[in-house]
């Protein structure tokens, strides 16, 4: 690879560290990147060239003192990056990707963004997502679209839309998204990279804009999975800014993965609920071809079973929404965000701000979290629906008595066309219908390239673990990844 | 509304009332960020992203709020329940920045408590059905600016305590009675100021009658915004009547929510039932579940303070007053400390308890605001009263001078030797000097002497009032009385 903007963020480390290349210069080639390849894919909704030089050169000071007695690098000091619109970035507009907060400028960074600026990392800019996360194909932003790298004129997926195409498209060399459905690991099997989404509670929630409270987690996406694992184990671990964030040690994942993982031992699971009618071809070929290869790598394959899968949807959109209808009343004109100023009264300001503020999606669920939490309808749906989802949680812990891993497909079909599914929002709903079980367990899933499909799309193989255990997620990932070379196949942008 | 009164006041109707009291707890910092929960800062100064509900910001717990709210449940008696939930609690108003409140519904931290009060010599005791904790919204302004309302969120995420009694008090006078304990009870854990003035203590009421005998609930009305003494027995007396008139003209009772108008003296419809917000409650993901398992509970119980009614006992047995005064003193944790201390400066507690039980807490009433007693605004500390208690002790002054005392004190803040000193109000002892006053006496009221002799023995009260008057009422009243016995018998 000759190109500085192909490296993987472990290749790009190292020789930021043995000094054969600087930040800024590494820096400087995924700008031009951007300026070349952002009218095609439209991942950024905003570029902090800027910020992002300054950082590189921060950087650069910093690693040309590695070795003495000030030495604090570390493997990410240097390395561009970009964050989904979602995290709050101190006088970095902050949008959502809704009208709503257009013009919101934060004062103040999420957590995650803190222990990136920390590290070292560099920001290229905001990327652009569904507003509010809500969708799986990027296209409910209010700004702009963006495009699939693979062939432009499918989705990248989403809700982070922009994180996985940043990657794909080599704009950036790692992102950061938020997963509440699966809104991390389906655009990273449609774009063709490596994405996580760790335990609920593995990563600070703090200034990251909610979507579902209890849901919401926020993840790494990269090229490779080492590389993936290198910006998780910069951001995860305890807040006390988030009281849900989990108080557990965490590991070197880079490190523990090593440069020889092995699968020999390791018991996979395949749960028979995740290979039913409707699942595309091709990608079940792929799929059930990757673990073929992981038993080729020693892991024994054992059938397990997920009941209640087929509650799993439902499940979701009556705990998200709820949440969400909630979380959203603080858009109201009031104190921050879009107030059109000439309303007669408090309601017909709620009443402008909101209806003028809010896309049809976002309104959409939040008419229906309203309507679940009603009195009278409480009982009926979210009561219920918390009740299901702690089935959906056993399930998973009886399945993981028998193996330490699930492995299904990430999505049920490739990526689809762009205006294909907005006009069907349930079809679209269904595009989560494989990673939404994972977010309502609160387990680590992830999702790595496994093929190409008949139309050369990406298909993402997801692997499914237990709580707390995303290293034998990123171990089993980088076995595979070690033997195949999907992850080294670049997207054309052609259309 | 005459029909009414006569028919209530005749027994035929039973009020029923329940009271939710909420509380405002004296933490340093707000439920769930660092800003400060002080009262009377500057508009929106106490304010960071979390209490204004910046997107993204998440809510961290105050551990001492839960301290506060654990000594709350130990002097009501409550049932502390080990896993509780925070809940929202959702509806759309301008100060309430995030569109939902933080607060406990379903599992409550605490449950079955009580509180007994003294009415008149009876007491009294009341069953809470639950306490639980939340966090209060800001203030909205809307008189200040003719075209906008202001909203200030310095009082938004400040912690409180809502105390919900059961059906069982019976009358507006049972009502203040239980919410003056009630402030007694939290000033005394240290927990909350209880200023009602400044909205650290409010309640509503559910209102209903019934009539006598029966065992059903009737139709109550919710009044809102109670926020002094005077305003909870003046609306539960307002409402009474309102209920009772309607329910003697053939009427039925319309359940709704009414609002206190104390300027005009009335309750008047907020919003009926089905006006009722439908809060959406729902378990808070933002928070875990609380658990206070028994090592808090056991530290907590360790660092309660001494409440009122042991007080009280131990006034009665340690320093021998009756169980009236010691009521009376115990009360309000103020005026027990401030007796205490001046028992500390000057050991006689019955002359201590006396004076302050009549002189002070009428001074004290008089500087304070309706219903509340001002100890603050004393112009003098118990160390003056003790001093003055003294003088009289150690045979300086009589008690009537002290009574002069006392009022210079009031005015000048004087320390009472002092005064005594200045005022030249020194008792005089001086037997000689007392008979000399005697003997002027005497020689000036003959007439009356013989009268007195004769058997008249109502007259020595004149002749020791003539002795006072002569001496400016600093004669030693034993000394007057016995010389003037030897001379007027001898």
């Amino acid at each position: 690879m000759s190109r500085l903007d192909e490296l993987s963020i472990e290749e790009a480390s190292r020789r930021l560290a043995s000094r054969e290349i600087s930040s800024r210069e590494l820096t400087e080639a995924c700008l031009a990147r951007i300026e070349v390849t952002e009218p095609k894919v439209g991942s950024f909704l905003e570029v902090t060239a800027q910020l992002a030089r300054q950082q590189a050169d921060d950087a650069d000071r910093r690693l040309a003192a590695t070795g003495t007695r000030t030495s604090d690098t570390t493997a990410l000091t240097g390395i561009p990056i970009a964050l989904k619109d979602i995290f709050l970035t101190k006088d970095v507009r902050t949008t959502c990707a809704s009208r709503i907060l257009e013009n919101f400028i934060p004062t103040f960074d999420a957590t995650v963004v803190a222990r990136l600026r920390r590290a070292g990392a560099v920001l290229l800019g905001k990327l652009n997502m569904d507003e509010f996360a809500m969708g799986s194909s990027c296209e409910n932003s209010a700004m702009q679209l963006t495009r699939n790298p693979w062939k432009l004129d499918r989705v990248p997926g989403g809700s982070s839309g922009g994180s996985a195409t940043c990657v794909a498209a080599h704009q950036a060399l790692g992102s950061f998204g938020t997963d509440t459905g699966g809104s991390i690991r389906l655009p990273a099997a449609f774009c063709g990279v490596a994405g996580i989404k760790p335990t609920y509670g593995r990563v600070s929630r703090y200034g990251v804009i909610a979507f579902a409270s209890s849901l919401d987690q926020v993840g790494p996406m990269a090229s490779t999975t080492r590389g993936a694992a290198l910006l998780l184990q910069t951001v995860a671990g305890k807040d006390p800014l988030d009281s849900t964030s989990i108080d557990a040690p965490v590991p070197d994942y880079a490190g523990a993965i090593g440069t020889a993982p092995t699968v020999k031992g390791l018991r996979i699971g395949i749960p028979r609920e995740y290979f039913v009618e409707g699942l595309d071809a091709d990608v079940e070929a792929a799929v059930r071809a990757a673990i073929g290869k992981l038993q080729d790598l020693g892991a024994t394959i054992v059938e397990v079973t997920l009941p209640h899968t087929e509650y799993a949807v439902a499940t979701y959109y009556i705990v998200a929404t709820a949440e969400a209808s909630s979380n959203l009343g603080r858009y109201d004109g009031v104190r921050y965000g879009r107030r059109r100023g000439e309303e007669q009264g408090l309601r017909d300001m709620y009443g402008e701000s909101r209806e003028q503020g809010f896309g049809a999606e976002v309104k959409r669920r939040i008419m229906l979290g309203t309507y679940v939490l009603s009195a009278g309808y409480y009982d009926a749906y979210y009561s219920k629906a918390m009740r299901v989802r702690t089935l959906i949680r056993r399930d998973f812990e009886q399945a993981f008595e028998r193996c330490d891993v699930i492995a299904t497909p990430t999505a049920p079909a490739t990526a689809f066309e762009i205006g294909s599914r907005t006009d069907d929002p349930l079809k679209m709903y269904l595009s989560d219908i494989l990673t939404i079980s994972v977010n309502l367990a609160g387990l680590p899933g992830m999702s790595i390239p496994c093929g190409l499909d008949s139309a050369g799309l990406p298909i993402g193989l997801q692997l499914i673990g237990k709580p707390l255990d995303e290293l034998t997620l990123l171990r089993t990932a980088a076995a595979y990844e070690d033997s195949c070379h999907w992850h080294r196949v670049s997207a054309e942008l052609k259309p | 509304m005459s029909a009414a009164r006569s028919y209530y006041q005749e027994g035929g109707f039973e009020t029923v009332i329940g009271l939710e009291v909420h509380c405002q707890l004296a933490t340093a910092s707000k439920l769930f960020c660092g800003c400060s929960a002080a009262f009377g800062a500057g508009a929106n100064e106490h304010t960071c992203p979390v209490c204004l509900a910046m997107p993204g910001v998440l809510p961290v717990l105050n551990r001492c709020a839960v301290d506060y709210a654990i000594r709350a449940a130990l002097a009501t008696d409550s049932t502390i329940n080990t896993n509780s939930r925070w809940a929202r609690k959702n509806y759309f108003y301008p100060d309430l920045p995030k569109a939902y409140q933080i607060t406990q519904y379903e599992q409550p931290y605490c449950e079955h408590g009580r509180v007994t009060f003294d009415l008149d010599g009876t007491e009294h005791t009341v069953r809470l059905t639950r306490i639980h904790m939340e966090e209060d919204a800001g203030k909205s302004v809307h008189d200040a600016h003719a075209s906008w309302s202001l909203v200030d969120l310095n009082r938004a995420g400040v912690p409180l305590l809502e105390i919900v009694s059961e059906p069982e008090l019976r009358s507006g006078a049972e009502a203040s009675a239980y919410m003056r304990k009630m402030r007694s009870l939290v000033r005394y854990l240290g927990i909350s100021d209880g200023n009602m003035n400044e909205g650290s203590m409010r309640c509503d009421a559910n209102v209903s009658l019934r009539k006598r005998g029966a065992t059903t609930l009737g139709t109550r009305a919710e009044i809102k915004n109670l926020n002094s003494f005077r305003s909870i027995e003046r609306a539960i007396a307002y409402e009474i009547e309102r209920q009772a008139e309607i329910l003697l003209g053939g009427g039925a009772i319309v359940q709704e929510t009414r609002l206190w108008d104390a300027d005009r003296g009335v309750t008047r419809s907020m919003r009926s039932k089905e006006e009722a917000h439908d809060y959406r409650y729902f378990p808070e993901p933002d928070l875990l579940p609380l658990v206070i398992d028994d090592a808090w509970i056991e530290r907590a119980r360790s660092e309660l303070p001494e409440l009122p009614d042991a007080r009280r006992g131990r006034f009665v047995t340690s320093y021998g007053l009756s169980g009236y005064d010691s009521g009376v003193l115990t009360a309000s944790k103020e005026l027990a400390d401030w007796f205490e201390a001046a028992v500390a400066a000057h050991d006689n507690p019955k002359a201590l308890a006396n004076w302050i039980t009549s002189e002070v807490l009428r001074i004290a009433n008089e500087s304070g605001a309706e219903g509340e007693t001002d100890f603050s605004q004393l112009p003098f500390a118990p160390e003056h009263l003790a001093a003055l208690v003294r003088l009289i002790d150690d045979g300086t002054i009589s008690g009537k001078i002290a009574k002069t005392v006392f009022s210079k004190m009031v005015e000048s803040g004087d320390d009472p030797a002092a005064i005594v000193a200045r005022e030249g109000l020194v008792q005089v002892t001086d037997e000689g000097a007392i008979t000399a006053i005697v003997d002027s006496v005497v020689a000036a009221n003959t007439a009356k002497v013989a009268e007195y002799k004769s058997g008249k023995d109502k007259l020595f009260g004149f002749f020791v009032g003539q002795v006072m008057k002569e001496s400016q009422g600093k004669a030693n009243p034993a000394s007057v009385n016995r010389l003037l016995k030897e001379r007027l018998d001898g």
